[in-house]
């Protein structure tokens, strides 16, 4: 399989130009669903699971669907395909290099929906979305879970509901995330305060890629933690209620620092570029925070001359996979900061020269 | 358990080796002095080990330390490899477990049952039992001549059976 094809294209979910993308770079949803008659993934022998991947795959090519599913085999695949897989958040660090056997992932050439197979459960259904969109993510996440359920016995319990292998994700099996940019909540240092309110009401606060990361570039993901005894629509609606809490407060704090230290964040913006275009050995996690000082630039219209969809872009492409298929090779790790910095300051000169 | 009450005091005490635990509702902890009067830290030691040691089986519910003996008939796991890994291994688990995964739900979700979105066929099995109990319905009220609310019944049930 060639991955490479990939590489020049961008997942819609980066576009950045969904509802309120000025504070909410994505927005995802994802449920976990097993087939009933099999131990879940984790008690499944190797030759259970190629049954479950081989009535998947089956079910994906004849169920009715918006868009085209393409299944990937991911033990098939190179280290360095998957480690790209996870970037591009479609698939997780657990299915590319934890678990075992059998296992894979199908996604449409949007990227925009997804499901793993054989992950912790044997169905994990994803939709992204560029931008604030909770609404229509369920709307595509329901539709594709009913078009798949034509096809697979699902495992449900009539007191429990959707079983998974794991009782925390029980019931509805749902996980909304949004991922937020909330680079004057940091500068203001009233993050801290926010996600403190949050872990009150059962909402967990990650980093840009889950469970376990560190919070890079100022992004969040904000999701729930109860899945079971409230709908679909009730755990939505009140992450919905919350994120617009956080938007406001970011977008005050914005226009604070628009109000009081204008000079000083224009001086920020133009350093972080300038850094961004002259480095020759860059780490992710520096460009990370250069990238994000200039998102917040370009929301603050300090700057006109960067279109947002290309810094949300970058912040993909200069992960370390993206940059070994962009180089065609693997990298050791002062190559890759070498190689980041050569990528950053191309891709610049490149948008600066449209301007 | 000593009431009906959901139980929001856990105990867990180990004595050569043998596990034992209670679960009490906040009323039936004070009542044994198992909580301070004011909301504090510090539990009554004392109090716990009386209530860990209470000869009476009656008292101390019995089946709290059958958890470690349970195991899965379909795929084997037992109660030590299910809170060692926090995962189930089959959907046979959430019956088997059931004792132990209540509490466990109510402290993760505070709540145990699900009540959103159901697969088409359960969909179909709700609505065959509600059908079913509307029949009911106009059979007595037609018995008890109130045919007014027997023709509502009647519509409703042919307006259920032609949907979908």
């Amino acid at each position: 399989m060639n991955l490479d094809t990939l590489l020049p294209n961008l997942g819609e979910w980066l576009r950045g130009t969904g509802p309120e993308s000025d504070v909410v770079v994505s927005t995802r949803i994802r449920l976990a669903r097993n087939l009933a008659d099999y131990p879940f993934t984790g008690r499944a022998t190797p030759a259970q699971k190629s049954e479950i991947v081989s009535k998947v795959k089956e079910a994906i090519a004849r169920v009715e669907l918006p868009f085209k599913l393409d299944y990937h085999d991911v033990p098939a695949m190179s280290v360095l395909d998957r480690q790209f897989l996870v970037e591009r958040q479609l698939i997780s660090r657990e299915l590319a290099a934890v678990l075992e056997g059998p296992r894979g992932v199908a996604f449409d050439d949007k990227e925009s929906a997804s499901v793993m197979v054989n992950e912790e459960d044997h169905l994990r259904l994803q939709i992204l979305r560029s931008g604030f969109a909770l609404d229509d993510a369920w709307t595509d996440i329901d539709k594709l879970d009913d078009a798949l359920e034509t096809r697979l016995a699902y495992a449900f319990h009539t007191q429990f509901g959707y079983l998974t292998a794991c009782p925390t994700n029980v019931g509805t099996g749902l996980r909304g995330s949004v991922m937020l940019h909330l680079p004057a909540l940091g500068l203001t240092k009233q993050i801290d305060k926010v996600f403190r309110a949050l872990q009150k009401i059962n909402l967990a606060v990650r980093g840009l890629h889950g469970e376990g990361s560190r919070a890079f570039g100022d992004l969040y993901q904000i999701s729930n933690q109860v899945t079971l005894g409230k709908s679909e629509q009730k755990i939505l609606g009140e992450i919905k209620e919350v994120i617009l809490t956080i938007l406001q407060y970011e977008r005050q704090a914005r226009a604070v620092l628009l109000k009081e230290r204008k000079q000083a964040e224009q001086d920020r913006v133009a350093r972080a570029l300038g850094t961004l275009g002259s480095a020759t050995m860059i780490t992710a996690e520096e460009t990370m925070e250069l990238l994000s000082v200039v998102r917040l630039g370009i929301h603050l219209r300090l700057i006109d001359d960067v279109p947002a969809t290309a810094v949300n872009q970058l912040f993909i492409q200069t992960q370390a996979a993206h940059l070994q298929k962009l180089v065609g090779h693997a990298l050791d790790g002062e190559e890759r900061n070498a190689a980041r910095a050569k990528y950053l300051k191309a891709r610049l000169r490149d948008i600066g020269s449209h301007r | 358990m000593f009431c009906d009450n959901v139980a929001t005091v856990h105990l867990t005490d180990i004595v050569n080796k043998k596990k034992r635990e209670a679960h009490l509702c906040e009323k039936c902890a004070r009542e044994r002095d198992l909580l301070p009067e004011t909301a504090g830290k510090a539990i009554d030691l004392k109090a716990l080990v009386n209530l860990m040691m209470a000869p009476d089986p009656a008292q101390f519910a019995p089946s709290a330390t059958v958890p470690v003996a349970l195991q899965c008939p379909k795929c084997g796991l037992t109660y030590a490899a299910f809170k060692g890994e926090g995962r189930f291994g089959c959907s046979h688990d959430y019956d088997v477990f059931r004792s132990v995964l209540e509490p466990l739900l109510e402290r993760v979700h505070r709540g145990t049952a699900h009540t959103g979105k159901l697969p088409a066929a359960a969909r179909d099995a709700a609505r065959v039992a509600r059908v079913a109990g509307l029949r009911t319905e106009m059979a007595s009220a037609i018995a008890s001549e109130n045919y007014e609310q027997a023709a509502r019944l009647r519509d409703l049930i042919r307006e259920m059976e032609t949907a979908q």
